[in-house]
C-alpha cells in the first residue's frame, strides 16, 4: 500500500508504469525500485530458496543481503531492492541459482 | 572515458562519513572522487525523518534527510569533488589500483589515497521461521516507507528497544501502520527515553526481557510467538504470547561492512564493543595499510552525527598526506579529535570508547 499522506514527507513520484510480475500486469512509478512497486502491489514472496524452497522476501532493501533475487528481463539473481521499475519489464520469481543465458 | 583514472583520494560510499570526508578533503585542495552504489548519495540519511540530537556542529535539529541533502549539495558545488552514484566499488588491489562497476562497465581507478566509508549492515536473529517473507531489518522498513512511501503491512512486531527499533516504530505510527508491541531482550530500554516515551504515549507497549520464541506463516508472516527472559537470558517456559502480525522488523544492531578492508589486506581484529570485526587503524583513521583510511560505521558502528566527524578527519589527514593544508590541517584534526570524544562522553559512548581502545592496543591506559 502506498501513503499517501505524510506529517514530514511529500511523496513525489515518477511517471506511472506498467511491468510485469510471473506474467501479470502491475503499476508501479519511474524511480523507484521493483521492490517498492511489488510491495505496493501487496506482493511480498519474491523468490524461493535453492535448496530447501522456503519462500524468499525483502530483508535489507539496499543492495546487500540478496534476499531478493529475481529474474528481471531474463537475467537472473538481480536485487530488485535496488533495480529500479522500467516500463515493459518482465520480472519473474527465481526458482533455484539461476542460470545465464 | 580512460583507462585508467586518476585521482588524488578516492571515497568508497557516499554516506555521512564518505560525503564528509569529501568535502573536508576538497576543502583543503585535494581532488577527490565518491563513489557510491546508490542512486542518490546520503546513505541512510536519505532515509531518516527523525530530528538530530548532539552539538549545532553535528546539525543537531535539523532531520537526517536534510543533513543528506545539505551534504550532498556541499560536495556537488565544489568544483574538486567528482561524484559517481550507481558505482559499486569491487576490489582493491596491491598496486593501488581499485576497481568499480558502473553502467555494467568494468572501471579501474588509481588514486593516491583511499577513505573506505562503507557503513554496516543490519544483524539479523536466530528463531525458527525467521526467513518467513514479512521479516525486515528496520532500516529495511524504513527505505520502504520514508523513500518509496509504501507501508510494508499492516501490523508490525518490532524487535528491539534500541534508537533504531524506537525511532522506526514511530515513523511506521506516522505512516498510519499499527505497531502491536516493541520487544526488547535486555532488562532496560536501550534507546533515549525521550523517544521510547513517543512511542508509549501513543499506547504501543514497550516489553523488556522479552524476545522471539518463533514466527509463523504460510508464506508469508502471519505471526509471532514471543516470550519472556529471566535475568539470566533464559526463555520462561508459560510466558508465551502469540501476536498476529504481518510485519516485524528486526532492529538488533548492525555489523560493519569491512570486506574492501579485508580484501585490502588491512589488519583486522574483532572488537564487540565496535559490533564485530573492525580495521585496526590509528588515531587519525589510517589502516595498517599505508593510505587506506576509513571512517564512519566500518570503522565501528555508532552513530551519523560520529560519522560525520570522523569523515571530515580522515579527509583532512589523507589530504594533508599528500601535502595539502600544512598550517591548517593540524587544527582541524585537533578540533575533530575533540569532536569525537565530547560525542562520545555520554554513556552510549563509553562501550565505543572501551572498543576504541581495545582496537588501537591500549586497553587500560587512559583516555
Amino acid at each position: 500500500m502506498r501513503i499517501v499522506e505524510h506529517p514530514i514527507l511529500k511523496f513525489q513520484r515518477g511517471e506511472k508504469v506498467t511491468f510485469f510480475f510471473d506474467g501479470q500486469p502491475v503499476n508501479g512509478y519511474t524511480g523507484e525500485t521493483i521492490a517498492a512497486a511489488l510491495h505496493a502491489a501487496g506482493i511480498r514472496v519474491l523468490g524461493h530458496s535453492p535448496e530447501l524452497h522456503r519462500p524468499r522476501g525483502l530483508f535489507c532493501a539496499i543492495g546487500n543481503c540478496s534476499s531478493c533475487l529475481m529474474v528481471v528481463n531474463g537475467e537472473p539473481n538481480v536485487r530488485v531492492c535496488v533495480e529500479k521499475v522500467q516500463p515493459g519489464m518482465q520480472v519473474e520469481t527465481q526458482k533455484g541459482k539461476g542460470c545465464l543465458r | 572515458m580512460p583507462e585508467m583514472k586518476q585521482t588524488e583520494i578516492l571515497v568508497v560510499g557516499g554516506g555521512p562519513a564518505g560525503l564528509c570526508a569529501a568535502a573536508a578533503a576538497a576543502q583543503l585542495g585535494a581532488s577527490v572522487l565518491i563513489l557510491e552504489r546508490d542512486s542518490k548519495p546520503g546513505g541512510q540519511l536519505v532515509k531518516q525523518t527523525h530530528k538530530f540530537f548532539g552539538s549545532k556542529k553535528q546539525y543537531a535539529g535539523d532531520r537526517g534527510i536534510h543533513i543528506g541533502d545539505f551534504l550532498l549539495e556541499q560536495v556537488e558545488t565544489n568544483p574538486k569533488v567528482e561524484v559517481w552514484p550507481d558505482t559499486t566499488c569491487l576490489g582493491i588491489y596491491e598496486d593501488g589500483v581499485v576497481t568499480a562497476e558502473k553502467d555494467n562497465k568494468h572501471i579501474k581507478i588509481k588514486p593516491e589515497r583511499v577513505i573506505v566509508a562503507t557503513g554496516a549492515a543490519e544483524k539479523a536473529l536466530m528463531f525458527p521461521n525467521n526467513d518467513l517473507p514479512g521479516i525486515y531489518g528496520a532500516g529495511a522498513v524504513q527505505t520502504l516507507m520514508n523513500v518509496a512511501g509504501v507501508v510494508p503491512g499492516k501490523r508490525v512486531l518490532m524487535v528491539g528497544a534500541g534508537n533504531i527499533g524506537l525511532i522506526v516504530s514511530y515513523q511506521l505510527l506516522q505512516a498510519g501502520v499499527e505497531v502491536a508491541a516493541v520487544i526488547e531482550a535486555a532488562p532496560k530500554i536501550g534507546g533515549y527515553l525521550v523517544h521510547a516515551s513517543k512511542i508509549r504515549r501513543a499506547g504501543v507497549p514497550i516489553l523488556t526481557s522479552h524476545t522471539v520464541k518463533e514466527a509463523y506463516g504460510d508464506k508469508t508472516l502471519e505471526g509471532a510467538v514471543i516470550w519472556q527472559l529471566d535475568e539470566n537470558w533464559q526463555p520462561i517456559p508459560g510466558t508465551e504470547q502469540d501476536i498476529k502480525v504481518d510485519v516485524m522488523c528486526l532492529a538488533v544492531g548492525l555489523s560493519p561492512l569491512t570486506e574492501l578492508c579485508w580484501q585490502a589486506g588491512c589488519q583486522m581484529k574483532y572488537v564487540a564493543e565496535l559490533s564485530g570485526h573492525v580495521p585496526v587503524r590509528n588515531e587519525y583513521l589510517e589502516t595498517t595499510r599505508p593510505g587506506l583510511y576509513v571512517a564512519g560505521d566500518v570503522s565501528g558502528v555508532e552513530e551519523a552525527s560520529s560519522a560525520m566527524v570522523e569523515g571530515r578527519l580522515a579527509g583532512v589527514s589523507a589530504a594533508l598526506s599528500l601535502g595539502y593544508g600544512k598550517d591548517t590541517a593540524p587544527q582541524l584534526q585537533a578540533e575533530a579529535l575533540a569532536e569525537l570524544n565530547e560525542l562520545r562522553s555520554g554513556p552510549a559512548g563509553e562501550k565505543t570508547m572501551k572498543g576504541i581502545l581495545k582496537l588501537m592496543g591500549k586497553e587500560g591506559a587512559a583516555c
